[in-house]
């Protein structure tokens, strides 16, 4: 009976034979898999350059909405002034509506910092990887040429063949780094494709939209009119409530839209 | 002897702590063919931490053949169950 760590590493074993089994010439076989290992390596970089991207990309959408969200304050306050409560009202639902909005999109910035880290750490692994592999290959190529001119091939290649499963083992170690960080790259990909990254521009909200914002964010809205009221008369008393009804439903909401879009 | 946590790196362990290893590994096993994927995640956690607090890290320009390889931290259960069939594990 054997464990899982213990079938899979008879798996990489295998599948490593398999790999050499293939190969002519093993010089052809060493250069191949550090072109292989170059391009993987690429692969990763362009997948940290990605996710960098669209970190930027969701920064630069935060502050819009938050500018956006300061300044519909604003005009509720000044509408309130007026004496135009119908006007604050509207303000503060549509406030709200962005104050959901960039919950979520904080909750993604977050999710993406962590895989960007990730996949810098692991990219910087590969590269030290790949660099020891290309020294070791040279070494291996100069020592095969040398046994065929020397014509002793039948007693060196044993050596290099013991040599050359090392190799392969170290070949396929990169490439199981790397299909995992793939995996990670493709699912942000995807989630680009997806447009989940690129949604959030949603800002030209029909009326109904708005209607129906202002439906469930009522009492939000209501909380927020009393504070500002509250503000203009002077008294902070209703500041207290209206901060904390309102962030705890937001939280909720965020967490829950945003968790089955990272796991795919 | 050493062994590699997938999306981690390399550790070196000395082959005395097998015992207290193999017994969360085959644990671990029995977990995944039952498909209890809380046991699973639990004991995939164990047998990482017992890894890590007792083995020493490969630097990263180590070329060393690894003898036994786990998951990393984050695979589900149907991950590993998938890498552990015929096809899995490195595509082509």
């Amino acid at each position: 009976m054997s464990g899982v760590m213990k079938r899979m590493g008879m798996i990489f074993r295998a599948k490593a034979n398999k790999a050499l089994d293939r190969a002519e010439d093993p010089r052809e076989t060493l250069d191949y898999s550090y072109q292989k290992q170059l391009e993987l390596l690429q692969k990763v970089r362009r997948g940290v350059a990605d996710v960098a991207t669209s970190r930027k990309r969701l920064e630069l959408q935060l502050n819009q909405l938050q500018g956006q969200s300061a300044k519909l304050e604003d005009q509720g306050r000044k509408a309130l002034a007026l004496g135009r409560e119908d006007l604050a009202r509207e303000a503060l639902s549509r406030r709200a509506a962005l104050q959901q909005q960039v919950s979520d999109l904080e909750v993604q910035h977050q999710t993406l910092q962590g895989e960007e880290e990730k996949l810098t750490l692991a990219a910087q692994r590969l590269q030290a990887k790949v660099d020891a592999f290309r020294t070791k290959k040279e070494t291996i190529k100069a020592t095969y040429t040398a046994a065929q001119a020397q014509t002793r091939i039948a007693e060196s290649f044993s050596g290099i063949s013991e040599e050359m499963s090392d190799v392969g083992l170290a070949i396929q170690r990169a490439e199981d780094k790397t299909a995992q960080l793939q995996a990670r790259a493709g699912a942000i990909d995807e989630l680009l494709a997806s447009g989940a990254l690129d949604d959030q521009s949603g800002l030209a909200k029909d009326d109904i939209q708005a209607e129906l914002d202002r439906l469930s964010g009522g009492t939000d809205v209501e909380l927020e009119l009393q504070r500002m009221k509250a503000e203009l008369a002077g008294g902070p008393s209703a500041q207290q409530q209206a901060i904390e009804g309102g962030s705890g439903t937001n939280q909720n909401q965020g967490q829950q839209q945003s968790h089955p879009r990272f796991e795919k | 002897m050493i062994v590699r946590i997938m999306g981690e790196g390399q550790l070196e362990l000395a082959d005395s702590h097998f015992v207290e290893l193999n017994r969360l590994d085959d644990e671990l096993l029995e977990e995944m063919e039952a498909g209890d994927e809380y046991g699973f995640r639990r004991t995939l956690g164990a047998l990482l931490d017992a890894v890590r607090r007792l083995g020493a890290p490969l630097p990263d320009d180590a070329l060393e053949p690894s003898e036994l390889i786990l998951p990393s931290p984050d695979a589900t259960l149907d991950e590993v169950r998938e890498m552990l069939s015929d096809d899995g594990l490195i595509p082509g």
